[in-house]
């Protein structure tokens, strides 16, 4: 079967880099640029992984996570978060909300396909 | 031998003299010459009231009858005056710092302002002095009967001419003791008169001493073989006359009112007690250094039977010198007048305060208020007290004969004055004596006084013999000149023993057991601890000496600076005659509305009260409170400016933290921003250059992609740097611009090409070139970069389908005015205020820039004088650029 | 006995050591201040001689007048001599005791 990630990040230089490696590791890649509706967004695509920028316009990707977990059918949905700001508290509060793994731009290549295989991993066996 | 009238003739000359002197002295102390009228000499000099004609003539006397026990007379004064350091300097500067115009003043003021005990003290100095004026009256009539005795025309009648010389004496006080009104304001004729005379009567009494010592006895050693073989050879004084006597004069001397008068009233420095102190026991000594030569001489050639208190008459008489003997009259005639004039104005000045005011003032009340001239009224009053007392002398004399038992009076009055003795010292250095004290003290000593000593003195008129022998209800403790059964006294030493020590009792006594009135207890205060707070006060000038003290108390309550300003409002409000004003009802009110401002009502009132009418608080303790007010104010304002200080400081330190707090706020997230800013790009390039390492197989189309978007983060990365030195550079001031002039046409015409040069040209740029040959001065290239931020702003986020940029400039008043507006959709609202912060981005499009433009162009702008705003309205976004023409250094 | 001189002006605190200068005219003021009770004292003491009224000689007047009168210019010359000391002090020395200053 297919598996299929949702990259919802702004800088779509960025987001191509991350289409590029996942299309080649097999995996589904649709990207989103906005915060606002990113939720409907997710929702919407029904993904095995979610990967969220923090710095998005129009809602952070805190609060895009924090919401997400308050619905009950997204609250075992894997979530990598990326942050450009690479501060301590970030990572606390991304912690707090329910986030499954943390990752501070810029990341290797290599960091983020093991991170995305470990989450997936975890995900298919529970 | 000197006629009668030759007598008369020089007498009134010597009048005349003492007119003239009286009259000249006033003159010169009112054109304010004469400062020798105010020397201690003249003052020293006025003391010797004391010795009257009945110490003049009467101490040969006395001497003749009891050797050296005259002497006593004369050593009390001496003792007090030696003691001036702690007794009458407290007296004197008790006096003049309560304004004091008379001994019962000084008592009833002591006592709460007492008008009873005033009344008291009146009548018992009315009752001692009547009898002692009546004894100068005698000694005068005396005199001029010896010279009558010789007269031949016989044209000598005794009645009128003790009617003449009473007359004359009270016309010369009235004139000279009543010319003005207030007590400080003193009596400078008078005193000179006086003074005068004591120079007389010293140098009369020297003169007859000196004749009877080297002219008729032959020298000082023959002299004293004489006294020691006349029959008052030994010596033998009564130990207790000689006591009680050195006592009661010394009493007598502090209480008597004509000595208090001036002593204390007439007193014009302090430091003139340090000369009286050994001057005037020296004047007594000269007075009385002769006496015993001329008592026994006397008793040697005056034949058996002679009045002794006529010696220092009769002596130089029987020699034949009737030179001296006119001296020596004129010398007892001196005595006689001083004594009578000062006395009479001290007791007038008494008995107009203490009982014809109070009266006059009660019959007034139902006016309303106090109308007309008090003042005439005052000196009216002291004129015919002046008048009355020196009728009660002459009629006392009249009626008491003349007689021997005339001789005694001036002991008796000594004993009777002295009852005030305990009142005084203790009010002057015990402050927990009483008014109720005093006055049972006065009474009881009084009382006494009279029981033992004046009533028996007097016959068997007043007192029947069988009371003098056996007591009242025969009762035989109460014998008035045995009292509880102590006989053989003599009766003089039991008077006094007695009255004085009981009064002293009850005084105490009653003092212990009553409780004083606040105002008494003030006025307690402020007599014992008078040397604490109080200079000697200088004299008082009618009403504009008010004024001056109003002024002087204002000052030190509201300040130098307000209250001269308010006194001279109110000059000018009342015409502005002289330079301070009247103390009219209205001024006062308004000072006294003032005052309260700064001291409360109830105080205010009382200091203005104090100062305008009465004077039971002395002025210069309402200044010492004033003062004390002044430094609680004052200090209390001191706290509320530390307090305001501290508060300050407080808000000062909260409004430090919180901008340190947004300061910290700031930076945190401006790094936090500038992280993100770093790490976007370089994710980029770190992901597409892995990928390209990494991968294998890549397309040359895919190779060139990855490698531009590489390329391209990289400059956007050194955009950024080179944007955050800008601003950090631009922020810290630390700028240096390069002024130079161009049009702002072509500095336009630069940034055009420049911001669209490499780009597809999409943007149309709309320019009237001909408003733009505008010449500036300023720095060019810092001026063309906000251009080209505003015109690739434009290019970059302009979302119309043919996007424009409308440039157009104008010359306002030395200043030019670009406008860019483009005719896309422009920036929300709410956004408006965002669009110059540092990474303020609007809108999602990611057009390479870090969000630094805007707040670079508001920086450049701020430091080329002039600022960035955008323009609403225009349609689409909208920015004015507005800077001099030239720049300036001050517009930075 | 209240006695102004020795109070400080209000406000300024005493001292507990005095200058030579003003410690001198403290005793001086003392001293003046005995001077009554010591003439006191020697007026009395005439009282002590025999009385002329008794079997025994009594003193002769000339040699009591001698004495009164010695006694009594020995009290003027003190005081004489008080006054002036007491007023060179008072040149001397800014605090003179006797015209206490205006409260501070």
């Amino acid at each position: 079967m297919s598996r299929k990630v949702l990259l919802i990040e702004d800088e779509p230089n960025i987001a191509e880099a991350i289409r590029f490696l996942l299309t080649r590791e097999g995996w589904q890649v649709q990207t989103h640029g906005e915060g606002a509706d990113a939720l409907q967004v997710i929702q919407g695509a029904s993904p095995d992984l979610v990967i969220l920028d923090v710095m998005l316009p129009g809602k952070s990707g805190m609060e895009i996570l924090r919401d997400l977990r308050e619905l009950e059918d997204l609250q075992g949905l894997p979530v990598l978060m990326l942050t450009a700001r690479g501060q301590s508290r970030d990572r606390e509060m991304a912690e707090n909300a329910g986030v499954s793994r943390f990752m501070t731009k810029p990341f290797s290549n290599t960091e983020m396909l093991t991170a995305v295989r470990d989450l997936h991993a975890q995900a298919t066996q529970s | 031998m000197a006629t009668l009238n030759v007598l008369i003739l020089v007498c009134l000359a010597y009048v005349v003299l003492l007119f003239g002197v009286a009259f000249a002295a006033d003159r010169m102390a009112a054109a304010g010459r004469g400062a020798w009228l105010r020397s201690p000499l003249i003052y020293t000099l006025s003391l010797s009231i004391y010795c009257t004609a009945w110490t003049f003539y009467g101490a040969v006397g006395n001497a003749a009858r009891s050797g050296l026990e005259f002497v006593t007379i004369y050593l009390g004064p001496t003792l007090v005056m030696v003691s001036w350091w702690w007794g009458l300097r407290k007296l004197v500067r008790v006096g003049r710092s309560q304004r004091v115009t008379s001994i019962a003043d000084l008592i009833s003021s002591r006592y709460g302002k007492s008008n009873t005990l005033a009344i008291c003290v009146t009548i018992l100095a009315v009752l001692g002095g009547t009898p002692y004026i009546a004894l100068q009256l005698q000694s005068i009539t005396l005199s001029f009967s010896i010279f009558a005795e010789a007269d031949p025309s016989g044209l000598y009648r005794e009645g009128s001419s003790v009617f003449w010389v009473a007359a004359g004496l009270a016309v010369f006080a009235i004139l000279f003791g009543t010319r003005n009104l207030d007590a400080n304001e003193r009596h400078h004729g008078v005193v000179t008169a006086i003074a005068l005379e004591s120079v007389v009567k010293l140098f009369a009494l020297l003169a007859v001493g000196a004749f009877v010592v080297w002219g008729v006895a032959g020298g000082v050693g023959p002299m004293m073989d004489r006294i020691d073989a006349s029959e008052i050879g030994q010596w033998h004084v009564d130990a207790g006359r000689w006591t009680t006597f050195i006592f009661l004069s010394a009493a007598a001397f502090i209480c008597l009112p004509r000595m208090f008068q001036v002593m204390v009233v007439e007193n014009a420095d302090e430091g003139h007690l340090r000369t009286a102190a050994w001057a005037f026991p020296l004047y007594l000594l000269l007075m009385s250094l002769f006496v015993v030569p001329i008592a026994v001489v006397g008793l040697d050639l005056m034949p058996e039977g002679s009045n002794p208190d006529l010696f220092v008459l009769t002596v130089p008489l029987s020699q034949g010198n009737d030179w001296l003997a006119m001296l020596s009259f004129i010398g007892g005639f001196s005595s006689a007048t001083s004594m009578v004039i000062v006395t009479a104005m001290a007791l007038s000045t008494m008995v107009s305060n203490h009982l014809v005011m109070p009266i006059w003032l009660s019959t007034q009340e139902g006016s309303g208020s106090v109308s007309g001239d008090v003042r005439n009224v005052v000196l009216m009053a002291r004129r015919v007290s002046i008048a009355v007392i020196m009728a009660l002398g002459f009629f006392y004399y009249r009626l008491s004969g003349g007689g021997a038992a005339l001789a005694s009076i001036g002991l008796v009055a000594f004993a009777g004055i002295s009852q005030i003795l305990p009142a005084l010292v203790g009010g002057l250095f015990w402050r927990g004596a009483t008014r109720t004290g005093a006055l049972v003290g006065l009474t009881v000593g009084f009382l006494l006084w009279i029981y033992t000593l004046l009533l028996p003195g007097m016959g068997g008129t007043l007192i029947s013999d069988s009371v003098l022998q056996n007591g009242p209800f025969a009762w035989g403790w109460l014998r008035p000149q045995a009292l509880f059964g102590i006989e053989g006294m003599d009766p003089m030493v039991h008077t006094v023993m007695w009255s004085l020590s009981l009064n002293t009792v009850a005084f105490c006594v009653a003092s212990l057991l009553s409780f004083p009135s606040p105002l008494e207890r003030l006025q307690g205060a402020q007599f014992v601890n008078v040397f604490d707070h109080s200079v000697a006060p200088r004299g008082w000038t009618g009403s504009v000496a008010q004024s001056e003290d109003l002024m002087i108390m204002t000052q030190r309550i509201l300040g130098a600076g307000p209250a001269q300003d308010f006194f001279q409002a109110e000059v000018e409000q009342q015409g502005g005659r002289s330079n301070l004003p009247e103390p009219t009802p209205a001024f006062l009110e308004r000072l006294e509305r003032e005052l309260s401002g700064s001291v409360g009502a109830a105080t205010a009132h009382a200091m203005i009260g104090q100062i305008v009418g009465g004077s039971s608080v002395s002025v210069e303790d309402l200044l010492a409170v004033a003062d004390e007010s002044a430094q609680m104010l004052e200090y209390s304002s001191q706290l509320e400016v530390k307090s305001a200080e501290l508060s300050r400081t407080a808000r000062q330190l909260r409004e430090a933290n919180t901008k340190l707090t947004q300061i910290s706020e700031q930076k945190d997230s401006f790094l936090s921003q500038v992280s993100h800013e770093l790490r976007t790009p370089m994710t980029s390039i770190r992901a597409f250059s892995e990928i390209m390492r990494d991968t294998d197989g890549l397309s040359a189309e895919e190779q060139t992609r990855y490698a531009a978007i590489i390329h391209d983060e990289a400059l956007r990365l050194t955009r950024l740097l080179d944007d955050l030195l800008d601003l950090s550079v631009l922020e810290s001031g630390q700028v240096s611009l390069n002024v130079g002039g161009d049009t702002l046409r072509s500095v336009l015409d630069r940034a055009v090409s420049s911001a669209l040069a490499g780009t597809g040209q999409t943007l149309t740029v709309r320019r009237s070139k001909a408003s733009e040959r505008i010449p500036l001065q300023t720095d060019l290239d810092r001026l063309g970069q906000v251009f080209i931020n505003l015109i690739s702003n434009a290019q970059k986020y302009c979302d119309a389908e043919e996007p424009e940029l409308t440039i157009s400039a104008h010359d306002v008043g030395g200043q030019v005015v670009i406008d860019f507006a483009d005719n896309g959709s422009g920036i929300p609202p709410e956004a408006r205020s965002m669009v110059f912060e540092k990474f303020a981005r609007v809108g999602v499009d990611k057009a390479g820039g870090a969000g630094l433009g805007l707040a670079i162009c508001r920086e450049i702008m701020q430091r080329l004088g002039g600022e960035i705003t955008y323009l609403p309205g225009q349609g689409g976004a909208a920015f004015r650029v507005r800077l001099p023409l030239a720049y300036r250094q001050a517009a930075q | 006995m209240s006695t102004g001189e020795d109070r400080p002006p209000s406000g300024v605190r005493p001292s507990l050591f005095l200058e030579r200068q003003s410690y001198r005219r403290r005793r001086l003021s003392d001293a003046a201040r005995l001077l009554p009770f010591f003439g006191a004292a020697l007026l009395a003491i005439p009282l002590l001689w025999p009385d002329a009224s008794g079997a025994q000689e009594g003193v002769p007047l000339s040699s009591a007048i001698f004495y009164i009168f010695a006694c009594w210019a020995g009290l003027i010359l003190a005081s004489l001599v008080f006054g002036f000391a007491a007023r060179r002090m008072a040149k001397h020395d800014d605090s003179e005791p006797e015209t206490d200053r205006w409260p501070r």
